[in-house]
């Protein structure tokens, strides 16, 4: 099991027995109450991880399940550790209600969801998913914003029969209960095609920023450069893997050369055997390091461009929503002046209509403008998180480059005064 | 073989022409031979400080490869490359024969003190020889044929410059060149696979199946011309073969190459069948000339002969005749075997070291591309920066992008090292090739000398018959005694041959002998040269990758303390 510390650089907060902290639990303990009491923002700290994945179930029907453990000092966690076990499916749940309910806000990605490979169930499969769900997570736990989701925390705390019941209902809702907004939108969609007829008018449809703009090109150059990134990663780690394999067949080959030839000179290429074969294995990790910590994360950045987009969509939506709800607010208003000089009689109905609309309006503008803001912090935490996150990536491929390398030079240089010894022997024989 | 030919034989020979030059020869470098044998301890001292730096050590500038894949420019020596330490060292048995001849012992029966000199000294280590010979091959050609014959007119063919620089006194100039065509290589190949039955002799390049169509292309030209070179350079190595005849006239003779192709299958075939009918007609007389026997039967000269020894060799094969020496053939077919089985084992080894080496350059190419990918994403974080964070980034970026190029550099230029030397399996291969070539040669003289015998043996018989038959005759029998005067001379001719084959055959078991010996000292003395080079080269480059990724790993270092990605 693994203790993810959830210190993102900018707030230190994992103090396990601060002073606060062990009095808050003391207290709780006393009281019998489950619920944590309130703990300082700098000292409250959220450590989950994913471990122990379990094949369960059979065939088709076959899946994997992990171990959630989550210790944290949060109010409105009850208890300082807590345990449970999901499967990708809820991890999947949480990530649609995140994305629902925080607009603006760049979800962290999952792990793709890849029919295929699932009947396979590889070792390396399992582990690949397992890290980057626990990645996933430990992302959320991080950001402060999401870190207070009550999803969040249901998912990780509530029990098997409640979380089934809890997956259950929401499902149900999410089938058939239209969120009012969708609603207005199809509604407005028909009005404003009309108002368009009406007014002659051509509508905006997207925001003219030019900052915004620049962003949008970025961010898809950026997807390019990371796709390109990441698949010459992928082809690194197999040129690894293959370069292991040479070796490991070149090594044997030469051994048994070695073995044939006999005297000193067989002694020689025993030795030029097992170097090699040594050489393999060491290749073989190294293959396995790359792909962990050098071609995931590199894939987990591509998965966060793609949610950034996400996010660029939602932007685009609620600035049409805004934009159309305003058309509508707009053309009521005029109908009111005109209703005022024909039809006094509809004069009322038309106020509250229109005091409503303008509700909407607002509304959609608010959300709007939330959706702008929240994306300019993001963008800041964005780059932040990248900048550390493939820099420690790169700092471990350096590292296990470089310790490769070392293995190679060591491995080659001890065989050199066995190499002088063994010709010696051979050129006083007379050979 | 007609009397026109020159016969170029190994030293020991009766040709006094040869001995005559063979003397004039020692003479004239007496002074050095008997120098290199009082002050040998010193002369094995020195050379052995020299034999330390090995030619395939990467510190050579202007490669070989290099010099392989540029057209020769008039003003590069062509020769830079040409000289591995072991063409200047001489194996002491050829110089043994200078020295035994040298001292008068030139004949056939000083065959068995040659023997025995050459063992004690073929052991021990190598003297500092300055007998060069360099080869270089450039400049292919077309040229025209002279349409001559009606039947082919004017066909075009590719010529090959061949330069020799040599101090060897045998070639009466120090720098010089030909023009020579692949036939002649073919000639020159078969030519001293004749002479030189018993050696293990290096295998020329092919033949192309459709060669006026490949001709054409420029990539096809100038393989064979790097194979030509290759072919030279190792005759040129050979201790024996390098004095050859042979050669000489190939690398020195202006105008077309002298030696005809004497195994030529069509001519081989006419001159068999034109003798044949004299043979037939004859009086049953199967004669053969003692000088005959030097050569197989089987290269078709001989039609009768060759069906004798096929018909012997079924013979013996189905049980009849014991073969001569039992034992030393059983350590022969021993020793038979133990080179077909190194060979298997040296086959899969040169084809895994290929296979590796091709992984190897797989694998720079990789980490190249990435470290271009990540320099694209460097420029253009860089370009895109709007903070401090992004540009510190991009600055993260192109470091590592750097590491990766640079790393991949070195890889490459550690593998075209690798190549090199690791091409050694595959060269050695091509010389169990030629051991088995020499092998043959052993058997085929075998069997010629064991046909003999068995004729011998069998025209002996008849002889007793005749004259038990003859002798119930009152008065003798005129015709047939007549007959058994006949077969009496005739049994004294092949008598004769039956010792000229044998000799020959002695003489091809010891070259074998004095080749594996060869094949085993400098098969010694190459791998484990090819060994050092390589863990060398490996270190070396393994060394500079290992600071390369060191220093960047420690300038990010920082980083790792902030570790906020989940411990496994």
């Amino acid at each position: 099991m693994s203790v993810s510390s959830s210190s993102h650089h900018s707030d230190h907060s994992y103090i396990l027995n601060s002073p606060g902290a062990m009095a808050s639990r003391q207290r709780s303990s006393l009281r019998g109450t489950s619920s944590l009491s309130p703990v300082a923002p700098d000292q409250q700290y959220l450590s989950i991880s994913v471990t122990d994945p379990v094949k369960l179930g059979m065939g088709v029907q076959a899946y994997i399940s992990y171990r959630v453990t989550t210790k944290t000092n949060m109010e409105d966690y009850r208890g300082v550790e807590k345990m449970v076990i999901r499967r990708y499916s809820d991890f999947a749940w949480l990530h649609e209600r995140l994305s629902e309910k925080y607009k603006g806000i760049f979800i962290p990605p999952l792990p793709e969801k890849s029919a295929v490979e699932k009947f396979r169930f590889s070792a390396e499969f399992i582990e690949v998913r397992r890290r980057a769900l626990d990645v996933f997570l430990h992302r959320i736990a991080s950001h402060p914003q999401l870190r207070f989701s009550e999803d969040l925390r249901n998912f990780l705390q509530a029990d098997e029969e409640i979380w089934a019941m809890e997956r259950a209902r929401s499902q149900e809702g999410t089938l058939f209960k239209k969120k009012p907004s969708d609603f207005m939108q199809i509604f407005k969609d028909v009005q404003s095609k009309v108002s368009d007829v009406v007014l002659g008018k051509e509508k905006p449809l997207e925001e003219s920023n030019p900052d915004y703009e620049k962003l949008k090109h970025y961010i898809l150059e950026l997807e390019e450069h990371l796709g390109e990134s990441q698949k010459q990663a992928f082809r690194v780690v197999k040129r690894h893997r293959e370069l292991g394999q040479a070796l490991s067949e070149f090594g044997r080959a030469v051994k048994s050369l070695g073995d044939c030839e006999g005297g000193s000179l067989g002694k020689a290429f025993s030795g030029l055997g097992g170097r090699s074969e040594f050489l393999s294995y060491k290749l073989q990790n190294q293959a396995q390091d790359l792909l962990m910590n050098f071609e995931e994360p590199l894939k987990e950045y591509m998965r966060t461009v793609q949610s950034i987009k996400v996010v660029m969509g939602d932007r685009a939506q609620a600035f049409r929503q805004q934009q159309e709800l305003s058309e509508a607010t707009k053309l009521k208003e005029i109908n009111l002046e005109k209703l005022r000089l024909v039809r006094p009689d509809r004069v009322a109905e038309a106020e509250i209509e229109l005091r409503e609309m303008r509700v909407q309006c607002d509304e959609a503008t608010r959300r709007f403008e939330e959706i702008v803001k929240r994306m300019q912090k993001e963008l800041v935490r964005f780059q932040e998180d990248k900048t550390h996150d493939l820099g420690l990536a790169f700092h471990d491929f350096a590292e296990g480059q470089a310790q490769l390398a070392n293995d190679t030079a060591d491995a080659w240089r001890t065989l050199l005064p066995d190499l002088e010894s063994w010709s010696q022997v051979a050129e006083n024989n007379g050979i | 073989m007609t009397g026109s030919e020159i016969n170029y034989k190994p030293l020991e020979d009766d040709n006094p022409s040869r001995t005559d030059a063979m003397e004039t020869l020692t003479l004239g470098q007496a002074p050095q031979t008997y120098l290199s044998n009082s002050d040998y301890r010193s002369a094995i001292s020195a050379s052995l400080s020299v034999n330390d730096s090995h030619p395939l050590a990467p510190s050579k500038q202007g490669s070989p490869i290099q010099l392989l894949q540029e057209p020769l420019e008039i003003d590069e020596d062509p020769f830079e490359d040409n000289y591995p330490d072991h063409l200047i060292v001489e194996p002491s048995y050829a110089s043994e024969e200078v020295f035994v001849s040298c001292s008068g012992e030139a004949s056939s029966n000083g065959s068995a003190s040659f023997v025995h000199n050459n063992s004690t000294l073929s052991r021990s280590p190598t003297t500092l020889r300055t007998e060069i010979l360099s080869i270089s091959v450039a400049r292919p050609e077309k040229a025209q044929e002279a349409s001559g014959t009606l039947v082919t007119a004017g066909s075009s063919f590719v010529t090959y410059l061949i330069l020799t620089r040599t101090n060897m006194p045998e070639y009466c100039n120090t720098d010089f060149s030909v023009r020579r065509r692949f036939r002649d290589i073919v000639t020159l190949a078969d030519r001293l696979a004749e002479s030189y039955r018993g050696y293990f002799i290096p295998s020329r390049p092919e033949k192309s199946v459709v060669e006026s169509q490949i001709m054409q292309k420029q990539e096809f030209v100038e393989q064979r011309r790097v194979a030509i070179e290759k072919y030279l350079r190792r005759l040129a190595a050979h201790p024996v073969i390098r004095k050859s005849e042979e050669l000489r006239l190939f690398l020195q003779s202006e105008g077309k190459f002298p030696l005809s192709p004497s195994l030529d299958m069509a001519s081989r075939m006419l001159d068999g069948a034109a003798k044949l009918p004299q043979q037939l007609f004859g009086d049953g007389t199967m004669s053969i000339a003692p000088q005959e026997v030097s050569q197989p039967a089987k290269s078709g000269r001989d039609l009768v002969r060759m069906f004798k020894e096929l018909k012997h060799s079924v013979t013996i094969d189905w049980g009849g005749a014991k073969p001569l020496i039992v034992e030393e053939d059983k350590e022969f077919i021993e020793k038979k075997e133990s080179v077909k089985n190194y060979e298997r084992h040296l086959l899969n080894a040169s084809q895994k070291a290929e296979a590796l080496v091709k992984a190897q350059e797989e694998m720079s190419e990789v980490m190249g591309e990435l470290g271009l990918a990540f320099i694209k994403l460097g420029k253009f974080e860089s370009e895109q920066a709007i903070s401090n964070v992004q540009r510190s980034h991009a600055s993260n970026v192109k470091a590592f992008a750097t590491a990766s190029v640079k790393a991949s550099r070195f890889s490459r230029e550690a593998n075209i090292q690798g190549v090199k030397q690791l091409d050694r399996f595959h060269e050695y291969l091509g010389l169990i090739q030629a051991a088995h070539s020499a092998f043959s040669d052993r058997s085929n003289a075998l069997l010629t000398v064991q046909t003999l015998m068995s004729d011998i043996a069998l025209m002996n018989t008849r002889v007793e018959k005749l004259t038990v038959a003859s002798s119930k005759v009152f008065g003798g029998d005129k015709s047939r005694n007549w007959k058994i005067e006949e077969l009496k001379e005739t049994v004294k001719t092949t008598e004769k041959a039956r010792d000229s084959a044998q000799t020959e055959y002695n003489k091809i078991k010891e070259h074998n002998r004095a080749e594996l010996e060869r094949f085993a000292f400098e098969r010694h003395r190459d791998f484990f040269a090819m060994l050092k080079g390589f863990a060398r080269t490996q270190v070396e480059y393994a060394e500079k990758k290992a600071d390369l990724w060191t220093k960047l790993a420690e300038e990010s270092s920082e980083l790792a303390v902030h570790r906020h990605r989940a411990a496994n």
